[in-house]
């Protein structure tokens, strides 16, 4: 098995060719979170591909449904479906739409596209977990910029509420959002202490070290009764000089020249 | 109605453990009765619409069926994209249930009218949408929905409506329920209208008119082999809804009789024979009125009286 640094490597590269084949926006989201994925798909998650609806599985959400690319990218690679799949995202009839669904995809537990939507079902299925004495832990990725919508605070409350430590929120702080900088769109600062205020316990580590990702999401719940916060801070295009820390490439796709010179630096070729 | 619900679904819980009831923080002195007996599968969300439908989808894709209650608009407009998203778009099963349908919160002013429900919920896809007629159809729907795979939309009134039916109608979502026969016109009512369309027959019928009533107690899906009947059998039909006269009831059988081929008018002197119809419901506006329930069904035209005067005068003028 590969280690998580390849599988990061190789989620990258299918991210890169599908929104160039695509021409289709977001690749700075998908690079941002790849090496949280890789080391969730790689050591975190106990999750079986051959029983994508196995009842006693790790459940990961993607709230962040513009991820799509790398998020598809990554289940492909783990054997949930077919690599030869990731040739057809964005196409005409293809089962792999520019924002996340679970429909007739494995190992997708949920669509999601409008930003907002994925703490509160992640806290509704933690929820049932944990009423019907279940140990499965739910993960949630959330962007940075959909923390401006109020119906994740109100999820922050209800799983502090009902004390649901097999939660996990991942937020890919990459301090970018769709239109501007975070800090100048509706700044999140201080983000941890608000988690924290709100009875949640909080991490922060670097989102690209692959060691700290591990020892971070290995090590939930952070504190029995809470669920737990992993802020990561991250750079939105990470593995691509050009791309990184850049607005234009939340909308950009890269073409052929562009791709040829990404996928060299993120095979570590440069 | 609210009741006849709550009694059904615990005695519903009490066989079926897959069961849960999720509310925005509202149901005093009507939920307590299955929280005290099912603590393990209530939850109050709080005053958080959004949440609560995230919350009542996760616990729905993790195999529970998810009654999600509040009243009137919250727990649809507040958290609509929740409704589209997490419940329809994953056909999953939501039960939402709104209590205080039509103006029966008319007391407390705008915010409490849940006017346009039903032409919310019939938009969008996957949604059934429901609107018992009576506590005993409130009741029977209440079961119906936990037969009923997918999500769907009950619209409740408040407390201490009058049983309409004499016995149990047999019940099936989809299928309208003739309450009475009758073949000079047809009044078609969902939700609360019911008492209101037996009284309307009641008062045409000593005028010497044949009238058949129909409980549409689901508008979507419509009932339209019924509509169809009733174009073929009567010469009038008549919807009457304590809601919009946009999207509801209404408009719901407006589409099946426009694309029947039926004329709404007799054409003079071609012999072609037409059908009367018309829609009973809220005009189009911003209400500033604020009243009892019965006061201000008069003032939209949807007392007894108001509607066989209006069914007078469009009959009268037909001949």
């Amino acid at each position: 098995m590969s280690s998580s640094v390849a599988l990061a490597r190789t989620i990258r590269s299918h991210a890169l060719r599908m929104v160039h084949h695509a021409n289709a926006s977001h690749i700075g989201s998908c690079l941002s979170m790849a090496d949280l994925l890789a080391v969730l798909y790689r050591t975190v998650l106990r999750v079986d591909p051959a029983r994508p609806e196995w009842p006693d599985r790790d459940r990961v959400l993607l709230s962040k449904g513009h991820g799509a690319a790398v998020m598809y990218a990554v289940l492909a690679e783990r054997g949930f479906f077919p690599v030869e799949w990731l040739d057809t995202y964005c196409d005409d009839g293809s089962k792999l739409p520019g924002h996340i669904t679970s429909r007739d995809v494995p190992g997708v537990e949920v669509s999601t596209g409008s930003l907002g939507h994925g703490l509160p079902i992640a806290s509704g299925i933690a929820l049932a977990g944990k009423r019907d004495g279940k140990t499965y832990r739910t993960f949630v990725i959330l962007s940075d910029g959909e923390l401006d919508e109020g119906s994740n605070w109100e999820a922050i409350l209800f799983a502090a509420h009902h004390r649901l430590d097999t939660l996990v929120a991942i937020v890919d702080y990459n301090e970018i959002q769709s239109f501007g900088r975070v800090k100048d769109v509706i700044d999140l600062e201080p983000l941890a202490e608000k988690w924290r205020a709100c009875r949640w316990a909080v991490r922060e580590i670097d989102g690209h070290d692959h060691a700290q990702i591990e020892e971070a999401l290995s090590g939930v719940p952070f504190e029995p009764g809470k669920p737990s916060c992993v802020i990561a801070h991250t750079v939105k295009g990470k593995g691509v000089s050009f791309m990184e820390d850049s607005l234009a490439w939340h909308y950009k796709s890269p073409d052929a020249e562009q791709l040829a010179r990404a996928l060299a630096e993120v095979r570590g070729e440069e | 109605m609210r009741t006849a619900f709550i009694e059904t679904l615990c005695d519903l819980a009490a066989e079926d453990d897959r069961i849960w009831l999720v509310t925005g923080d509202l149901g005093y002195s009507v939920l307590e009765r299955f929280a005290e007996r099912f603590p393990g599968r209530y939850v109050n969300a709080g005053v958080a619409e959004q949440n609560m439908t995230g919350v009542a989808a996760g616990l729905a894709l993790s195999g529970k069926i998810v009654f999600a209650y509040s009243i009137a608009n919250f727990p649809i407009m507040r958290c609509l994209e929740q409704v589209r998203n997490d419940v329809c778009y994953h056909g999953l099963n939501v039960k939402i249930v709104a209590v205080g349908g039509g103006f029966a919160y008319g007391a407390a002013g705008y915010t409490h009218y849940g006017v346009e429900d039903i032409a919310v919920m019939r938009a969008l896809p996957a949604m059934s949408v429901v609107a018992p007629g009576d506590p005993t159809e409130a009741r029977l729907l209440t079961r119906a929905l936990v037969e009923h795979s997918g999500p769907c939309y009950m619209r409740l009134g408040k407390a201490r409506e009058p049983v309409v039916h004499e016995g149990e109608p047999k019940l099936a979502i989809g299928k309208a329920i003739l309450l009475r026969e009758g073949s000079d016109l047809a009044l078609m009512s969902t939700g609360g209208m019911l008492k209101t369309a037996v009284e309307v027959a009641q008062g045409l019928g000593a005028d010497g008119m044949s009238v058949r009533v129909l409980s549409m107690h689901t508008v979507k899906p419509l009932d339209g082999e019924a509509v169809q009947a009733a174009l073929r059998e009567t010469s009038a039909v008549f919807t009457l809804e304590e809601h919009r006269e946009t999207g509801g009831l209404g408009s719901a059988v407006a589409e099946v009789v426009a694309e029947s081929g039926v004329h709404c008018t007799s054409v003079r002197h071609t012999g072609v024979r037409g059908v009367i119809f018309k829609r009973f419901g809220i005009k189009d506006e911003v209400l500033h009125e604020i009243g009892s329930q019965d006061y201000l069904r008069e003032r939209s035209g949807l007392s007894p009286n108001g509607i066989i005067a209006a069914i007078r005068e469009v009959m009268a003028r037909a001949r």
